[in-house]
C-alpha cells in the first residue's frame, strides 16, 4: 500500500486550487467556519473528518451546490464565482458523490454526455461510446458504454462517474468517501486509477473519515472539526495515530464506567443464518452468534457488509432463507416486527429519521409508539390522551431530551434529541434484547455520551445489546465481544478487552483470523 | 436579487390559519374582476349567490341537500388521503353504491320485510362502495400498483356500468322510454327531514363525528397516522401496513358507497341519469382544504355545495351562467394551493451576490 | 366488409386525434416529472375558446392558436402550484379541472353574441375542412388515411418527431434525466424547474390542440362537455403507451376504434355489449399498470418516469 506517488517531478507544485475563509452555516449548525484549502497540481490532497465535521458541506461550496455564507475562491490563481455545479464542470471541477448522480434507466453514454455543454442537438452517440471505451482503456476503468446503469455494480457505477469527470475534461476530481461501497480489491484498484491521473498532471481531493486511506492515497491531509480547519499536514510526516488524535481530540476519549463482565444466560441466539436479497445475492452467509445477559455484543465491519441486514433478521424486518432465531429458547425465525417487539425486543434502527420517527407527529406520540398497544394508554381502542402526555413528560426529563414541549412535532428537533426520543421509547418497551443500529452516527459529543451511557446501563441491569457500530472506538470502550462482518459473514469474535486494533481492521478487510473467539464461546 | 423559500423551525398556525380566509378574498376578487369585465356586477352576483343559498331555510336545505354527498365523499377520500392512499375513485365509489342501493330497493322487496329494505339498501350500497375501493388497496398492497390510476379507471368502469344499467336492464318498461329504472317502492324511500333534505345528513354528521373520534382519539388512528407520515417507521414500529392500508379503503369507499345510496333512495328515488355530478372529485379538494380533519370537512362541504346552488341560483335570477359556482371554487383552490407552502417555508429576500461578505473575510 | 373496415379507420382515425395530441402532450409533462390531472378542464376550455374565435374572426390558425395559448396558461398554472409552491399535483391537476370545467361552462353562456342571449351552442363556425390527397386517399381500405383534416395530418407527423425528440435529440435526453432522476440532472447542470416548467405547458398546449379539434372538426360547435371525459382517457393512454410518443397511436386508435365500432353496434341496438366494450379500455389499462408493475419489481424498464409526481427541492439541510 504505497502512497500514490506526485507527477510534478522535481519542480515545485503548482497551486492550482485555493479557498479562502469558507463559512457556510445552515440554521442552527455552522457547517464551515473559515475554512482554507490548498491543492496542488498532480497531487491527491485527503480532507479528513468525522461525519458531520463540514467535508461534504466544502466541497459542494466548490462545486456549487451550495452557496457560501462567506469566502473566496482561486482556481489557478485567479478568482472564480461559481454558482452550479455547470459553473464548476465547466472549470474543470468535477465530483463523485457518495450517492452517484446516474440515471439507472439510461446508458452509460447517455450518462457520459448528459448535461454536457457543447452538446449537438442530436447527440452523435457512436463517437461519444468511441471516446469512453477509448478513456476507460486509458485508465483501466473497463466500462462497457452500451450498458445501462441499472445493470451495473456498484463499483462499476463509481468507475462510470469518474469517467464522466475525465470525459468532460475534469481537471480537478473530488471522491466523496469513495471507498465507503467498495470490496478491498476494488479500492486498490480505484487507488491506481487516481495514481494514474494524478501522474498525467490531474488533481483530487479525497474526502474520508478513516485514516488509512489517507496514508494510502494522498500527498497532503486538512483534518475537519466541527466545521473548522484543525491541521494541515503533508502525509509522509504524519501516521494514523496522529491524524487519529487531530481528528477526534480529545474529547472522544472519554470513559465510561461498567460493570465487569460477567454475563448470564443466552438471550439471543442465532444459528447458521442464510438471507439474501431479491436479486438473490447473499446478504447474511451462515451467522451463528450468541448474546446473553450482561452482555452487549459489538458488530464491526465496513458498511454494507451484512450488519444492518443482520439488526433486520433479529427484528423481523428481513426474512431469511435457512437457519434460526432463537430468543429466550423461543424460535422467532421469520416472525413479523410486532412478534419481535412483543417478544421483547427493541430496536433502534439505522437511518433513525427514515425509520426511527414519525416526524409530523408529536414528541409525545412518537415517545408512545409502543405504548400505544398497551393497557392503560389504551383501552377498548381507545387512548387516553393525558396519560401519553403525563408519560412523555417522564421521558422527556429522564432522558433529558431538548424540546420546547412534548406537543412540538419531532422533526423540528436536533439529531442527538431524535435519538434520544427513540431511545426512550425502545429502552421503555425493551425486554430482554436492545438492538441497536449506528445509535451515535452523526451526534454530537454530549449526545454521543448520552447515548452510549444509556446503552451501558442497559447491558448492567441485565440485557442483553447487540450493537452495529462503524466506529471502531465506540465498540471497544462500550462493548463486551466484538464480532466482524464481512460479504455477509461473521468473519471472527474477539473479546474487546485489550483487543488488537490491527487484528480487527485486517478481519474488516476480509482477512480471516484463525486464532478467533478466545475464550468466550458459549 | 433572489427570492427562495427557507424551511421554518416550526409550523406557522397563523400561516395555516390566514391561507384559506386570505385564499376565500381573493377568490372573491378575482371572480369579481372576471363577472365585472363581463358586464356583470360582482356585488349584486355575490348578494344574490348568498342570498339564494342560504337566503332562506327552503334555499338552506337545498344547499344541504349538495353538501350531504359532498361531505359523506369527502371524509371516505380523508380516510385514504390519511395513509397517503391517493384514493381519486371516490365519484366511482359513489356510483356503484347508488347502483347497489337501487338494486336493493327494486329486486329484494319481495322478499326482504319492508323495515330491513331501506337499511339492508343503504349497507349494501356501502359494501359496494368500499368492495370498489378494495380492489385497487388491494392491487397497491399485493403487486404496488399506483392506486390514483387504478381508481382513476375504475371510475370510469363504474361510471358506464351506470349508464348502461338504468338505460338498459332496469330501465322502467313502463316508463315511456323514459331512461331510468322504475321508482322504488316507498319502503326503500330515506325519509326527508325538511324540503328535500333527507336523512343521509344524520348519517354524514354522525359518521363524521366518528371518524374525527377514530382518526384523532383511537389505536387505528394513531396507526393510519404512523403510515401515512412514515412508513418505513411504521414497519419498524411493527404497525401492519397491508391490513390497515385494505381495512381503511374498505372503510373511505364504504362512506362514498353511502353517499351514493342516499343519493338514490333520499332524492329521486329511482336510478336515473345525474347520479355522477362530480362530487367524488370535488370531495378530494374539500378533504384536501380540511386538512383531512372530518370536522373541517362539514362546514368545507356546506359552502362548496352553497357555492353550487349560489350558481344556480344566480342563473334563475340574474342570467348569469350557473357554472360560477364552480368557478369559484377553482378560483378559491389556486391561492390555496400556492399558500400551503407557507406553513412550513417561509419567504426569504436575499441579494444574489455572495461577494458582499468578502470584504468582512479579507479582514 | 372493406367499406365497413374503412370507414372504421375514417372515423376513428378522426376521434384519434385529439386524443393522441393531448396524450403525447401529457407524455412530455409526466416525463418531465409533472402528473397533469387538468388535462380535461384544458381540454375543455381550449375547445370553448377556438370555438369562439373561430366563431368571431373564421380565422382557424388564430382559433388553434388561441387553444394552444389557453392550454399552456391553464397549465402554466399547474406548473407554477407544483413546482414552485410544491402543492400536491394530484390536488392541483383536478383544481384546473375543476375550474376548467366551470370556466368553459360559464364561457359558453356568456361569450355569444347578444342574439344567441349569449350562448355559443347552436351556432356554427369555421371548421376545419378536410384535405384530400389526389390519388392515395382513393386506395382500397387506407384510403381514409389521406382524406383527413390537417390537424389529422399533422397528428401523425407529430408521433414520430415527438418520438425522434425524447429519444434522439439532447432535449429529450434532458427531459428523461429530470423526470428519472432529478437529483442527477441538477448535478449535471440540468435546470430542473426549467425544463419542468417548459414541459409542464408544452404539454397543455398540445392538449389545447386537442380540444381545439374537438369544437373546429371533430364535433364542429360547442356543447357543455364537449370532451365527454377524454381528458381523463388521456391519463389512461399515456400509461397504454408505456410513456412513449410512438406508441400513442396505439391507444388511441384502442379508444377511438371502440368509438367507431360503438357506431356501428348503436345501428343494430345491441346496448350491453356497448357498455362492455366502452368499459374494456380502462380495464385493460387496468391491467396494463398490473403487468407494468410487476415488471418493474423485476427491474425491466417500462418507461414509466421514477420521479413521477414528487416535487423537486435541491437538498439544502
Amino acid at each position: 500500500m504505497t502512497a500514490v506517488t506526485k507527477g510534478a517531478g522535481n519542480t515545485a507544485p503548482e497551486l492550482i486550487l485555493e479557498m479562502r475563509g469558507i463559512t457556510k452555516s445552515f440554521p442552527g449548525v455552522t457547517a464551515n467556519d473559515k475554512v482554507d484549502l490548498e491543492l496542488f497540481r498532480g497531487e491527491v490532497l485527503a480532507l479528513l473528518g468525522e461525519n458531520g465535521a463540514g467535508k461534504s458541506s466544502l466541497m459542494n461550496v466548490l462545486i456549487g451546490l451550495y452557496r457560501p455564507d462567506a469566502g473566496q475562491i482561486f482556481l489557478n490563481g485567479k478568482k472564480v464565482h461559481i454558482h452550479s455545479p455547470k459553473d464548476s464542470m465547466e472549470l474543470g471541477i468535477g465530483m463523485v458523490h457518495q450517492n452517484f448522480k446516474l440515471v439507472d434507466t439510461m446508458t452509460v453514454v447517455e450518462n457520459v454526455i448528459l448535461g454536457e455543454k457543447d452538446l449537438k442537438l442530436i447527440p452523435n452517440m457512436k463517437k461519444a461510446a468511441e471516446r469512453i471505451r477509448s478513456i476507460s482503456d486509458h485508465y483501466n476503468l473497463k466500462v462497457n458504454p452500451d450498458k445501462y446503469i441499472g445493470q451495473l455494480s456498484v463499483g462499476e457505477q463509481q468507475r462510470v462517474e469518474i469517467l464522466k469527470l475525465i470525459y468532460r475534461g475534469a481537471e480537478i476530481l473530488i471522491l466523496d468517501e469513495p471507498t465507503a461501497v467498495l470490496t478491498p480489491q476494488e479500492s486498490d484498484e480505484l487507488c491506481n486509477i487516481i495514481s494514474q491521473m494524478t501522474s498525467e498532471g490531474k488533481s483530487a481531493i479525497f474526502i474520508t473519515h478513516k485514516m488509512e486511506e489517507v496514508i494510502k492515497f494522498s500527498d497532503w491531509v486538512r483534518v475537519l472539526k466541527k466545521g473548522k480547519l484543525v491541521a494541515v499536514k503533508k502525509t509522509s510526516d504524519t501516521d494514523p495515530s496522529d491524524l487519529a488524535k487531530m481528528m477526534v481530540g480529545r474529547e472522544v476519549l472519554f470513559n465510561i464506567e461498567k460493570m465487569p463482565f460477567t454475563p448470564g444466560e443466552n438471550v439471543l441466539k442465532i444459528i447458521k443464518l442464510n438471507a439474501s436479497d431479491p436479486n438473490g445475492i447473499k446478504v447474511l452467509d451462515n451467522i451463528s452468534v450468541t448474546v446473553r445477559k450482561h452482555e452487549i455484543l459489538g458488530i464491526a465491519g465496513v458498511a454494507g457488509n451484512g450488519q444492518v441486514e443482520l439488526t433486520e433478521a433479529v427484528t423481523g424486518l428481513r426474512t431469511s432463507q435457512s437457519g434460526e432465531v432463537l430468543i429466550n429458547g423461543e424460535n422467532l425465525t421469520n416472525r413479523s416486527p410486532i412478534e419481535m417487539i412483543r417478544s421483547g425486543v427493541s430496536h433502534i434502527p439505522s437511518d433513525r429519521v427514515a425509520m426511527g420517527i414519525v416526524g409530523d407527529m408529536s414528541v409525545a406520540s412518537n415517545l408512545a409508539m409502543k405504548g400505544y398497544r398497551n393497557k392503560p394508554i389504551v383501552s377498548r381502542g381507545i387512548l387516553r390522551t393525558s396519560l401519553i402526555l403525563a408519560f412523555a413528560r417522564r421521558m422527556i426529563s429522564a432522558f433529558n431530551i431538548s424540546t420546547p414541549g412534548p406537543q412540538t412535532h419531532v422533526k423540528f428537533l436536533s439529531g442527538g434529541n431524535i435519538q434520544k426520543t427513540i431511545l426512550a421509547r425502545e429502552i421503555d418497551a425493551c425486554g430482554d434484547l436492545l438492538v441497536a443500529a449506528y445509535p451515535s452516527r452523526g451526534l454530537d459529543v454530549g449526545a454521543t455520551e448520552a447515548v452510549r451511557k444509556e446503552i451501558v446501563r442497559q447491558r448492567d441491569e441485565g440485557r442483553a445489546v447487540l450493537l452495529v457500530s462503524e466506529d471502531l472506538e465506540e465498540l471497544i470502550s462500550i462493548s463486551d465481544r466484538i464480532a466482524v462482518m464481512y460479504g455477509g459473514r461473521i468473519i471472527g469474535i474477539v473479546d474487546s478487552e485489550g483487543c488488537d486494533i490491527e487484528k480487527i481492521g485486517l478481519m474488516m478487510a476480509g482477512i480471516e483470523n484463525h486464532q478467533q473467539e478466545r475464550g468466550s464461546r458459549t | 436579487m433572489r427570492i427562495h423559500f427557507k424551511k421554518r423551525k416550526s409550523y406557522s398556525a397563523a400561516a395555516a390559519v390566514l391561507t384559506p380566509v386570505i385564499s376565500f378574498i381573493i377568490s372573491l376578487l378575482l371572480t369579481g374582476i372576471m363577472l365585472a369585465a363581463f358586464d356583470i356586477n360582482p356585488f349584486k352576483t355575490y348578494t344574490n349567490m348568498f342570498q339564494g343559498a342560504f337566503g332562506t331555510w327552503r334555499d338552506f336545505t337545498e344547499t344541504l341537500v349538495k353538501a350531504i354527498p359532498l361531505i359523506l365523499t369527502s371524509l371516505g377520500v380523508a380516510t385514504a388521503f390519511k395513509l397517503k392512499f391517493w384514493n381519486i375513485g371516490a365519484e366511482g365509489q359513489l356510483v356503484l353504491g347508488g347502483i347497489a342501493a337501487s338494486g336493493v330497493a327494486l329486486f329484494w322487496s319481495s322478499w326482504l320485510p319492508p323495515f330491513l329494505l331501506l337499511p339492508v339498501s343503504i349497507l349494501v350500497g356501502a359494501a359496494a362502495g368500499g368492495l370498489w375501493a378494495g380492489v385497487p388497496a388491494i392491487l397497491k398492497v399485493k403487486l404496488n400498483v399506483d392506486e390514483t390510476l387504478t381508481t382513476l379507471m375504475l371510475n370510469y368502469v363504474a361510471i358506464l356500468a351506470y349508464d348502461g344499467i338504468y338505460c338498459g336492464p332496469w330501465r322502467d318498461p313502463n316508463g315511456y322510454g323514459f331512461p331510468g329504472t322504475a321508482q322504488f317502492p316507498a319502503a326503500a324511500w330515506l325519509p326527508r327531514l325538511s324540503g328535500r333534505a333527507h336523512m343521509g345528513l344524520i348519517f354524514a354528521l354522525i359518521i363524521a363525528a366518528l371518524l374525527w373520534f377514530a382518526f384523532y382519539r383511537t389505536k387505528w388512528g394513531f396507526e393510519l397516522q404512523m403510515i401515512g407520515q412514515n412508513k418505513k417507521a411504521a414497519r419498524v414500529l411493527g404497525v401492519n401496513i397491508g391490513r390497515n392500508v385494505i381495512l381503511a379503503l374498505l372503510v373511505s369507499g364504504a362512506i362514498s358507497g353511502i353517499a351514493g345510496a342516499c343519493e338514490v333512495t333520499g332524492i329521486a328515488r329511482r336510478l336515473q341519469q345525474g347520479l355522477s355530478l362530480g362530487y367524488g372529485y370535488t370531495a378530494i379538494i374539500i378533504a384536501w382544504m380540511s386538512r383531512l380533519n372530518p370536522a373541517v370537512c362539514v362546514p368545507v362541504s356546506i359552502l362548496m355545495a352553497g357555492l353550487l346552488v349560489g350558481g344556480d341560483s344566480v342563473q334563475i335570477m340574474m342570467g348569469v351562467p350557473s357554472a360560477m359556482g364552480k368557478v369559484m371554487q377553482g378560483m378559491i383552490l389556486f391561492p390555496m394551493l400556492a399558500g400551503s407552502i407557507f406553513t412550513e417555508y417561509r419567504l426569504v429576500v436575499s441579494r444574489r451576490n455572495t461577494d458582499i461578505s468578502e470584504a468582512e473575510v479579507a479582514k | 366488409m372493406i367499406l365497413l373496415i374503412s370507414s372504421i379507420i375514417a372515423i376513428t382515425l378522426k376521434a384519434g386525434t385529439s386524443l393522441v395530441f393531448a396524450t403525447i402532450g401529457e407524455i412530455f409533462t409526466e416525463k418531465s416529472g409533472i402528473l397533469n390531472l387538468g388535462i380535461e378542464g384544458i381540454m375543455l376550455m381550449s375547445a370553448v375558446i377556438a370555438f369562439t374565435v373561430s366563431y368571431y374572426t373564421g380565422n382557424l390558425s388564430a382559433a388553434i392558436l388561441s387553444a394552444m395559448l389557453t392550454g399552456g396558461v391553464l397549465s402554466l398554472i399547474h406548473a407554477f402550484l407544483s413546482i414552485t409552491m410544491q402543492a400536491q399535483q394530484v390536488v392541483s391537476g383536478l383544481s384546473i379541472t375543476l375550474f376548467g370545467t366551470g370556466m368553459a361552462s360559464f364561457l359558453g353562456q356568456t361569450l355569444g353574441p347578444e342574439t344567441n342571449s349569449g350562448y355559443l351552442t347552436g351556432l356554427s363556425a369555421a371548421r376545419l375542412q378536410t384535405l384530400t390527397i389526389p390519388g392515395l386517399s382513393r386506395l382500397p381500405l387506407i384510403g381514409p388515411v389521406f382524406n383527413q383534416d390537417p390537424l389529422t395530418y399533422i397528428v401523425l407527423l407529430l408521433i414520430p418527431v415527438s418520438w425522434f425528440f425524447m429519444y434522439k435529440t439532447k432535449h429529450g435526453l434532458n427531459l428523461r434525466a429530470v423526470g428519472e432522476n432529478p437529483q442527477t440532472a441538477d448535478a449535471m447542470g440540468i435546470n430542473v424547474p426549467r425544463i419542468r416548467y417548459l414541459y409542464t405547458i408544452v404539454g397543455g398546449m398540445l392538449a389545447g390542440i386537442g380540444g381545439a379539434h374537438l369544437s373546429l372538426s371533430y364535433t364542429p360547435g360547442w356543447t357543455d362537455n364537449i370532451t365527454g371525459g377524454r381528458g381523463w382517457i388521456v391519463i389512461a393512454l399515456v400509461i397504454f403507451s408505456l410513456w412513449n410518443p410512438s406508441r400513442a397511436i396505439w391507444g388511441a386508435l384502442l379508444f377511438g376504434g371502440i368509438n367507431a365500432v360503438q357506431f356501428r353496434l348503436q345501428a343494430s341496438g345491441a346496448d350491453i355489449s356497448s357498455t362492455l366494450l366502452n368499459m374494456l379500455p380502462y380495464l385493460v389499462t387496468i391491467a396494463v399498470l398490473v403487468i407494468i408493475t410487476v415488471w418493474e419489481d423485476r427491474k425491466r424498464t417500462t418507461g414509466s418516469p421514477a420521479a413521477l409526481g414528487t416535487p423537486y427541492q435541491r437538498e439544502e439541510k
